[in-house]
């Protein structure tokens, strides 16, 4: 028998088949769904701003990155989420430098993937909304024509957005807020109502959620925890006062969807124990009801989420497992 | 409803031992030499009692033990010694063994022996046997067996667990014993109650191998009845590991840094309780063990009874030989089996099976960043938290690793079979435990 070259590698020989860039690549895929509901309600206009955000992402990725980790995924999931929740009428170049910041000051310079404290897509957004907070806060609305933009997506960079004809109102948190005026939950659960692109179409991301959750790629535990702490709080608060809105209504409004299935489940910048997955979503549900009720803000997922990610590695330590045969009861016959 | 028995996390690997699981064990010829390494078990090496040029007829004791936990060392074929100098060991790198040239035309007929009759033999004269015969635990880590036969007396043990889970993919080895060989398994259960002083015995079986649950059930003497116990679990790795399974049929927690008699119990693995029988049916020692021959890189996979000291060369050319696409020979399981450097390695007592791995196999060593997914801690069954062990273990803070429990980790593999991006965590936990051996942490000041 003549040899072969022996190759030796470690134990075990035997891998999972999921693999990181696996994960990342079927987040986006999972994601397709949510962006055809976006292309549906707002038209070109959808894919112009997600685009942009895309782009921005990918061209840092790709210019202070490295190659490989351009083609991992997770640099296009943090430009598709970014795009995702941002108005349609956001102009490109807008929605492109909140891509670059995304990245590169919320992944890139924490030393990159799997470094960073907070969502990148996340702090991308917040870093928009303190830079041009009016043209983060401009919702047009559902239109007749579907190829008409709904805002001015092509002004040139560093220019402010044009007036162009489009109405725009409020959004449904927004109507309640500051106008005590109720939307219908039928549209809020289909997604008919202003918003940013992605978050209008709940029962689609529980979905997309659900898939996730099966393939085991995001913790059901932060999503599930996230509903239960917001539904618990806001019957509650309904109930004592009835000006606030009801479990449903905070459920399927503004961007707590996206935001629990999408944001506060991404793994680099969520717990690593379970339990700590229950501590973080009981967190963030928390403080999106108390934003939003109590707050300056009609919206609060945003910043809940950055909140409890800087909270992770205080969660992370207080949760540790209890190691196998260290509980105290253990009968010990000597 | 009887209680779920089971225990917590472990992982799901695919099963993958179709190739040989209906495949009844042969008999390997003879090679043309045996290589005996004198470190076949756990404790110390033997010492060799055989000079170089001696004539030994098969069975014949050549190496002796050194000390309590050790076991001696018999030669499973006729032959001359011609030499005793280092040799390719399975767990790597080289160590001493006595290397044997088969007689060609012998008859390979033991010499004439008294076979003893186990029912007047008292408890001390029963471990002595075993003793004498080399058996050591044939799961693959070859802990002597004689030493879990006695019990301390300061430890009372009320069940003896029998593991017949052969929780890692690929191999059959006790699937095949408890199929092929059920009333020697029952006669070591006896043994076993004798010796230890237990009368309860539970035996794990994974639910894969439904005909060996069967057939152990079908054959289970009247006597034994109402004292041995059969179980089926169902499927995971690591169920095999004497913790996991103590958890899982009796619900009992194995304190950290404890051995399962602290609970009560003694873990045999099936394949050496039907070893410890064969001693008092032949009254030959351990010299020859059933291997699983196995994985897409060997031609006819199979079930062998090989003598120990065969190098694997031979016992792939009784198997048709490798595929021209094999690239990696693993002993053991794929979980925790370690790959080989040369195809002169001897079978030696504690090897469970014999993979061959094609190219396709044998995993990527390319690994991508932690992106605390958190996988590795629902997968690691003693509880431990992989991940920080690992971003520990990469900055060599070994005595951190310690403060967080590095030394409940079996090294079983579950966190690196589940890890996404590929990190080798247990193999990073090996490193660190192996440097802390060398070199113990410093207590800290006070």
């Amino acid at each position: 028998m003549t040899a072969p070259r022996l190759l030796i590698t470690a134990w075990p020989h035997l891998a999972e088949r999921d693999s990181t860039p696996r994960i990342m690549w079927t987040v986006n895929v999972s994601l397709i769904p949510v962006i055809v509901a976006a292309i549906y309600y707002f038209g070109p206009s959808a894919v112009l701003v997600i685009v942009a955000a895309l782009a921005g992402c990918l061209a840092t990725e790709w210019l202070f990155g490295s190659r490989e980790t351009l083609f991992d995924g997770s640099a296009v999931i943090t430009g598709l989420l970014l795009g995702l929740c941002l108005p349609a009428g956001l102009p490109m170049w807008m929605a492109f430098v909140g891509g670059a910041f995304a990245i590169g000051f919320g992944k890139l310079i924490f030393g990159g993937l799997g470094q960073n404290i907070f969502n990148p897509a996340l702090l991308g957004r917040a870093f928009l909304q303190a830079a041009f907070p009016v043209a983060l806060t401009t919702w047009p609305v559902i239109r007749e024509n579907w190829w008409a933009l709904r805002g001015d997506n092509l002004a040139l960079p560093l220019m402010s957005p044009g007036e162009v004809d489009v109405l725009t109102s409020a959004t449904p948190l927004g109507l309640m807020k500051f106008e005590q005026q109720s939307t219908e939950l039928g549209k809020l659960m289909i997604g008919a109502t202003g918003g940013s692109l992605g978050e209008t179409a709940g029962i689609l991301i529980l979905l997309c959620g659900a898939y996730l959750a099966w393939r085991n790629y995001l913790n059901w535990r932060i999503p599930i925890s996230i509903f239960l702490t917001v539904a618990a709080l806001a019957t509650l608060t309904h109930w004592l006062n009835p000006a606030f809105p009801g479990a449903l209504f905070m459920l399927f409004s503004g961007g707590l969807m996206l935001g629990a299935v999408y944001m506060a489940t991404d793994m680099v910048t969520s717990p690593v124990t379970n339990r700590g997955c229950w501590l973080y979503g009981v967190g963030i549900g928390v403080l999106v009801v108390v934003i939003r009720l109590w707050g300056g803000l009609a919206e609060g997922v945003m910043y809940a989420i950055l909140l409890m990610n800087a909270m992770v590695p205080f969660i992370n330590r207080a949760t540790q497992p209890r190691v196998f045969g260290t509980r105290a009861a253990v009968k010990v016959t000597e | 409803m009887a209680k779920r028995m089971r225990f917590r996390h472990g992982v799901h690997p695919p099963e993958l031992k179709q190739l040989t699981a209906a495949i009844p064990v042969r008999r390997l010829p003879f090679p043309d030499e045996i290589v005996l390494p004198l470190s076949q078990h756990t404790g110390k090496p033997a010492v060799p009692i055989v000079r170089i040029g001696d004539r030994v007829e098969r069975g014949d004791k050549v190496a002796e033990a050194d000390g309590f936990i050790s076991s001696p060392i018999h030669t499973s074929a006729a032959g001359t010694v011609t030499a005793i100098e280092l040799w390719p060991h399975p767990t790597g790198g080289y160590q001493d063994a006595i290397r044997i040239a088969v007689a060609p035309y012998d008859a390979q007929v033991p010499r004439k022996r008294i076979i003893p009759d186990w029912r007047g033999l008292d408890r001390k004269q029963l471990v002595d046997a075993v003793r004498q015969a080399g058996v050591v635990g044939l799961g693959g880590a070859a802990f002597p067996t004689h030493v879990k036969l006695v019990p301390p007396d300061d430890v009372s043990i009320d069940t003896i667990v029998i593991n017949g889970c052969e929780c890692e993919p690929y191999l059959t080895t006790d699937h095949r014993t408890m199929v092929e060989y059920p009333g020697r398994v029952h006669l070591g259960i006896r043994l076993m109650m004798k010796t230890i002083g237990a009368d309860r015995v539970m035996v794990g079986i994974e639910k894969n191998k439904p005909d060996a649950i069967e057939r152990l059930r079908a054959t289970l003497p009247d006597d034994l009845e109402g004292h041995v116990t059969i179980h089926g679990l169902t499927v995971k790795y690591p169920q095999g590991a004497e913790k996991m399974l103590i958890k899982a049929l009796l619900g009992r927690e194995v304190p950290s840094g404890r051995l399962p008699m602290h609970v009560g119990v003694v873990v045999h693995n099936v394949a050496s309780v039907a070893t410890i029988a064969e001693v008092f049916e032949t009254g030959l020692p351990l010299i020859e063990r059933i291997v699983t021959v196995t994985g897409p890189g060997v031609r006819r996979p199979a079930n062998l009874i090989v003598p120990v000291g065969t190098k694997v060369r031979d016992v792939f050319d009784a198997c048709g030989g490798l595929t021209e696409t094999a690239r990696e020979i693993v002993f053991g399981g794929p979980m925790m089996g370690a790959a080989q450097a040369s195809l002169d390695v001897p079978i030696t007592k504690g090897t469970t099976g014999v993979i061959a791995l094609t190219g396709a196999e044998v995993k990527s060593q390319h690994s991508y960043p932690c992106i605390r997914c958190g996988h590795c801690l629902d997968a690691c069954p003693v509880f431990l938290n992989p991940q920080l062990l690992g971003q520990l273990a990469m900055h060599d803070r070994y005595d951190e690793m310690v403060e967080n429990h590095l030394m409940d980790c079996m090294v079983c593999g579950c966190c690196g079979y589940t890890c996404p991006s590929n990190i080798p965590l247990t193999q990073l936990f090996a490193l660190a435990k192996n440097q802390l051996k060398r070199q113990p942490p410093k207590p800290k000041a006070a």
